[in-house]
């Protein structure tokens, strides 16, 4: 369903991705891990075609997303949502505003039925009754859970998550995770998380790669990744200090 | 330079396409014109003031003073209402947008409407265009009238020029080529402080992240704005002189 062939992209003088390789399968959970700094949110925003690659291509559906025009780039993003670090919730606008926006402002719904909408996604992720409250006012944890509501209401077929769980505490982390995989299972859409708890999100996912210095380094079943021998998966696993990563 | 171009064409092109966003340009005239008003107020009545002193004991030394009025609506309405209404139009709105829009994007909020298959210009950018241009000559007839007014106070009530000679005056020396003159360059004004502000807040990236990028930009975007608006000053009264 997804398809990245040999992904280039400089950034500030530095090469972030340096030829990567990548293919993702319907309805399938892949995770993206690899140190800090090293493209795996740049990747992501070459896929939702944020970023423009310096060389490669993007498929989606075997459709290079590169030359698509505005209208036809607007029809493949309607099949994409993005659930960006920070939430990245519109803040003048209350939870409710907030998931409503797609609706109104992209389908033109009618408002009896962008209620009902936003009121069952709201639901779905446990914020019933948080929908008059500003993006200001409630916790990271719900932050996250308003701005994956606004991505699922549109009912993506992929949706890409850049670090669902970075900054929040391990429980709500936990029940975040679990409500991707139950709502994976309701929904069967495509997915790429890209995370640093690989232990927990592994859980949940059907394949793993790890991204290193531009590159896909090892792709394979999260087993497969964890009990990896290649001596930069191993180092990244164990978290040690000592080995071939240079953390400084 | 050439980005800013772009940027401004695009404005343009998505400015003069529909839907334009009619809620967005009310926020918009509501943030950049009403909530203006008092400072621009304030500053049109202490420059029409100290205009009034100056020009008093300048022109007393020549036994001209029946033309203080017009010299202080000329000054005013030609020249020191468009920029000085720009100039804090600038600091206090055009800083503002420059920060908001780049928190915007550095929260990848802009990002987040694009993914919505939205166009992030008709919401952010033409609002802000068009809400420029619209209160910019609005706020600086407020400045005009008020600064008038101040230079009366300080010239009638304070040092004894007559009222019917301060006012009176002011017709036979002001004609409707000066007023234009202040509408051309308030217009453009708004023009350039929209554009400016929302650039440098749509492409904060570009100069750094995160807070030190946002701080950046809007720094550069007063700083740009302020100098544009003085040297598009010559070039306009050159033009219209």
């Amino acid at each position: 369903m997804i398809q990245v062939e040999d992904l280039h992209k400089s950034l500030s003088g530095k090469n972030v991705l340096r030829g990567v390789n990548l293919s993702v399968n319907k309805g399938e959970i892949l995770v993206l891990i690899g140190m800090s700094g090293y493209g795996k949110s740049v990747l992501l925003k070459h896929i939702a075609r944020l970023f423009r690659p310096d060389r490669g291509r993007v498929l989606i559906d075997d459709k290079d997303i590169g030359p698509l025009n505005s209208s036809e780039l607007s029809e493949v993003r309607s099949r994409l949502g993005f659930l960006f670090q920070g939430g990245a919730l519109f803040e003048s606008m209350s939870v409710y505003d907030n998931v409503a926006f797609p609706l109104k402002e992209k389908l033109g719904l009618k408002k009896d039925e962008i209620n009902e909408r936003v009121l069952r996604e709201l639901d779905q992720v446990g914020l019933s009754g948080a929908e008059d409250k500003y993006p200001t006012e409630i916790s990271g944890g719900m932050q996250k859970r308003a701005a994956l509501a606004r991505v699922l209401v549109w009912q993506p077929e992929i949706i890409l998550f850049d670090e669902p769980t970075t900054g929040l505490d391990p429980i709500i982390g936990h029940a975040i995770l679990q409500l991707i995989e139950e709502l994976h299972k309701n929904r069967n859409f495509t997915s790429i998380i890209v995370t640093h708890e690989f232990q927990r999100v592994f859980k949940i996912a059907h394949r793993a790669a790890m991204l290193h210095e531009g590159t896909i380094k090892a792709l394979g079943s999260p087993d497969e990744i964890l009990d990896s021998d290649d001596p930069i998966v191993r180092q990244f696993i164990t978290g040690d200090t000592e080995g071939p990563i240079s953390y400084r | 330079m050439g980005n800013m171009a772009l940027f401004l064409i695009k404005t343009l092109i998505y400015g003069f396409t529909p839907p334009l966003k009619v809620i967005n340009l009310l926020k918009q005239i509501r943030f950049i014109g009403t909530q203006s008003i008092f400072l621009i107020a304030l500053i049109g009545a202490f420059t029409g003031m100290v205009l009034s002193l100056q020009g008093y004991y300048t022109l007393n030394k020549v036994g001209s003073v029946a033309f203080l009025g017009p010299m202080v609506a000329l000054s005013i309405i030609k020249e020191l209402g468009p920029v000085l209404a720009g100039l804090m139009v600038t600091a206090r709105a055009g800083s503002a947008i420059t920060a908001e829009i780049g928190i915007m994007r550095i929260s990848n909020q802009i990002d987040a409407i694009e993914m919505m298959g939205l166009n992030p210009f008709r919401y952010l950018v033409v609002p802000v265009f068009f809400a420029g241009i619209i209160s910019l000559p609005l706020l600086t007839q407020i400045f005009d009238l008020i600064g008038i007014f101040g230079g009366y106070l300080v010239g009638v009530k304070m040092l004894g020029v007559g009222s019917g000679t301060y006012l009176g005056e002011i017709p036979n020396y002001l004609d409707m080529n000066d007023v234009l003159e202040g509408l051309y360059k308030s217009i453009s004004f708004g023009v350039i402080i929209s554009w400016v502000s929302c650039y440098k807040g749509y492409y904060t990236g570009t100069s750094g992240y995160g807070a030190e990028g946002v701080s950046k930009a809007t720094t550069q975007s007063v700083v740009l704005s302020s100098a544009m608006i003085l040297i598009w000053d010559y070039f306009m009264t050159a033009l219209l002189f």
